[in-house]
């Protein structure tokens, strides 16, 4: 089985997807269905970074035993569809799955009082599947179509509560920002097949050369992947798409933008380094995209009456740190000795914010579509004073808080320390930005934990009580993880973060399996 | 001149479309007129890949009652296949976006993309 | 096996600092502990003055959310009307940003600059 699992991880939740829909009012049912496949789903993607991060690359063909199999015609290219699986795949796979698993259980509660569950949970499992289809594939257009997928559930699941207005009209927005740029990534893709006649990554990566077709190609596929993440000036759809969808779907809709930014760097690593004149320049703007979105997030951050749109805006903030980190690792990516120096580090310290950043902000989430739960509002002017009916939710959202805000001894601390080292040695000002932006984090989640949980307690909510225990459970294992992460950081860096770097970083190994003429 | 332009005829229709649909996703009022403009984005990359699929001497891959000098020309598929991936899943994703236009007329009242747009700031 | 985090230029150990936040805690602990002989429970002290006012319902006094960094917003006030300018809400600005980011992009790396 073990040879197989790069096809079994994503054919396990779509057949979890195209079973739901047989449980047809059995919402009770269907919950754990859903529960039980994201919770296989973990297991296995823990095995597949075991056996990642032991063996290598791993490489597997649908539809032949070995990737090298030459046709009886002589036509030695590869031509059949190969998922190659390196350390930086299995670490987002893993996250995919935790998350997907995360909300599952938190959705067993939440979306009770809500109809059609069935379709939930199977637009659920095929998120997921995209999800783990995008991070585990080799070649391009299939990149492209689990994209589309990603795009397609996720867009759905935003217009899930369809008697307000506003969930319609923040699916559509999310829908065709999605489409547009899928649409764009696959012109990109058009550009590569009609040059050189295949679709395979690897292959790619080996004969891509510096002409102005190509650069086209890689201008679109940045500008799309940097919009389908949330990047600044394009991140308008995030605080829409994040607000109305329903809190258990915040965790998987979080890691498909994340899975985008890890396309991003597929893109920028894997088949552009070695050919782009001038890599600084690709580095840079990725820099600069990354303080720019740090800073407009969090100010606008800061402005917002709605509590769930207030953290959408620090979840924009937040990827300008990841984008920061791996920008200050690409533009010294051809200088060996600024990349031993601080390259290497400044991009562990992007990717291991990656998975933090996951984790407290669903934490972070769900403790909001907790507070919805319990006062039916979203708006901050009408809370108050719950600190005492919710203790767990406090506590919760005490942890995710300092997380973000990088306070130790939180996993946000440990990834914000890389950062901010790295960067200054590229250039001081970056980290003043990473600094500021750290600093309004904290006070934007202390007006938050002022309004809604501090103070008297009001009369309006003088008979709410805690939310139920499926929903306490995902929020403990999340603040648990947070803390965990905290406390032993250079585990999580040595045994998860550091491969996935250096698969980035050692870009020839992703062509070497030995296929390719 | 004469030659490059005939052979290059697909694409520069490619560009116009991609042009004209991005001209109306850009700057039409109406929210169907705007589904109908990623539409049209959408044709034109389709037919980006057909154009780009084309093999001057090249025949298609059908071994029935092929002619005797196709042997060693027959073209790999692939383009046509991305093509009629990338159609099925325009005609899900537009189908979800005029499911999803419905609503917004049903709530809103109005389909003016000036006026749908209570969630801003 | 090391429970330390080794940057380019520094290092950062969490469980010694969870020890010695633990450490001074316990100390600030048994001062707190040892107590203020003149303060007295459940009498007049506790209650809130104000001049002698009565003192209002509990919804009234309660800082709303949208007024607590008034001053900070009112300071950037140049800033924010240019933001909430951009942040529209309209779908076409949304493409025609996109359409903007990725030629100056493309422009960039094709090498005009």
């Amino acid at each position: 089985m073990i040879e197989h699992l790069p096809a079994l991880m994503v054919a396990l939740p779509l057949f979890g997807a195209f079973i739901a829909p047989l449980f047809k009012k059995h919402y009770k049912g269907v919950s754990i269905w859903a529960i039980f496949i994201t919770g296989i789903s973990v297991v296995l993607s823990l095995l597949l970074t075991k056996e990642v991060v032991t063996n290598g690359i791993i490489m597997y063909v649908f539809g032949a035993d070995k990737p090298t199999l030459v046709l009886p015609s002589g036509y030695v290219v590869p031509i059949r569809i190969m998922f190659e699986v390196d350390a930086m795949g299995a670490f987002m796979a893993i996250s995919a799955t935790l998350m997907s698993f995360v909300g599952a259980i938190y959705s067993y509660s939440h979306v009770k009082k809500d109809t059609g569950l069935e379709k939930y949970y199977a637009l659920l499992m095929l998120l997921e599947a995209g999800i783990l289809g995008m991070v585990l594939t080799g070649d391009l257009f299939n990149l492209f179509v689990f994209l589309e997928i990603a795009g397609i559930a996720g867009s759905a699941l935003v217009g899930f509560r369809n008697y307000r207005g506003e969930a319609s009209e923040a699916g559509i927005k999310y829908l065709m920002v999605s489409s547009v740029a899928s649409l764009m990534v696959l012109f990109a893709v058009g550009i590569f097949y009609g040059q050189y006649g295949n679709l395979n990554l690897a292959y790619i990566a080996k004969n891509v050369s510096f002409n102005m077709v190509d650069m086209i190609a890689l201008g679109l596929l940045f500008a799309s992947f940097a919009m389908k993440c949330g990047a600044v000036p394009m991140h308008y759809w995030v605080p829409d798409a994040y607000t109305e969808v329903p809190a258990g779907i915040n965790p998987p809709l979080l890691v498909a933008t994340y899975a985008s930014l890890y396309a991003l760097f597929r893109v920028s690593f894997t088949l552009f380094a070695n050919v782009v004149i001038d890599l600084a320049r690709v580095g840079w703007i990725m820099s600069i995209l990354g303080v720019l979105t740090m800073f407009i997030g969090v100010t606008m951050a800061l402005i917002q009456k709605d509590v769930k749109r207030l953290m959408s805006y620090h979840a924009i903030s937040q990827t300008g740190y990841m984008l920061l980190g791996v920008g200050v690792g690409l533009t010294v990516l051809h200088d060996p000795s600024k990349l031993a120096e601080f390259g290497r580090d400044a991009m562990a310290g992007g990717v291991f914010h990656i998975i933090n950043h996951i984790i407290y902000k669903s934490l972070l989430l769900m403790t909001a579509g907790a507070l919805f739960y319990v006062t039916g509002t979203r708006n901050l002017n009408e809370m108050g004073g719950l600190a005492r009916k919710m203790p767990i939710t406090t506590i919760s959202f005490m942890i995710g808080a300092a997380a973000i805000s990088g306070l130790p001894p939180f996993n946000g601390f440990a990834s914000k320390f890389l950062i901010y080292e790295t960067s200054y040695r590229l250039n001081p000002l970056l980290t003043v930005f990473a600094m500021v932006t750290s600093v309004l984090t904290l006070a934007s989640f202390v007006k938050v934990f002022a309004s809604a949980f501090l103070g008297p307690p009001l009369e309006k909510f003088e008979n709410k009580r805690e939310v139920p225990k499926p929903m306490i459970v995902a929020m403990l294992i999340l603040a648990a993880l947070c803390i965990l992460f905290g406390l032993f950081p250079n585990v999580v860096l040595d045994k998860l973060v550091y491969p996935a770097v250096d698969a980035l970083i050692n870009f020839a190994q992703y062509h070497s399996w030995g296929g390719l003429a | 001149m004469n030659g490059s332009l005939f052979v290059n005829f697909p694409f520069i229709v490619v560009a116009l479309l991609l042009a004209l649909g991005f001209y109306t996703i850009g700057f039409k009022r109406n929210l169907i007129k705007v589904v109908i403009g990623v539409e049209i984005l959408e044709g034109a990359v389709n037919m980006f890949i057909v154009a780009l699929g084309y093999v001057k001497g090249g025949y298609a891959p059908i071994y029935t009652q092929a002619p005797q000098e196709a042997v060693g020309k027959m073209v790999l598929p692939t383009p046509q296949a991305l093509t009629l991936t990338s159609i099925v899943i325009g005609v899900a994703v537009t189908a979800l976006m005029l499911a999803f236009a419905v609503n917004i007329y049903r709530h809103y009242g109005t389909l003016d993309v000036t006026r749908v747009r209570r969630l801003r700031g | 096996m090391s429970f330390t985090l080794t940057t380019p230029s520094g290092f950062w150990n969490p469980l010694f600092w969870v020890i010695f936040l633990a450490l001074f805690g316990l100390i600030a602990y048994l001062i707190y502990s040892r107590g203020n002989p003149s303060y007295k429970k459940e009498s007049d002290q506790v209650r809130p003055y104000l001049s002698g006012n009565i003192e209002p319902a509990k919804e009234k006094v309660q800082v709303k959310a949208g007024d607590i960094y008034w001053g900070f917003i009112e300071a950037l006030k140049g800033y924010y009307k240019i933001l909430e300018a951009i942040h529209t809400g309209d779908i076409r600005d949304y493409i025609l940003w996109y359409l903007g980011v990725g030629a100056i992009v493309t422009f960039i790396l094709i090498g005009g600059v």
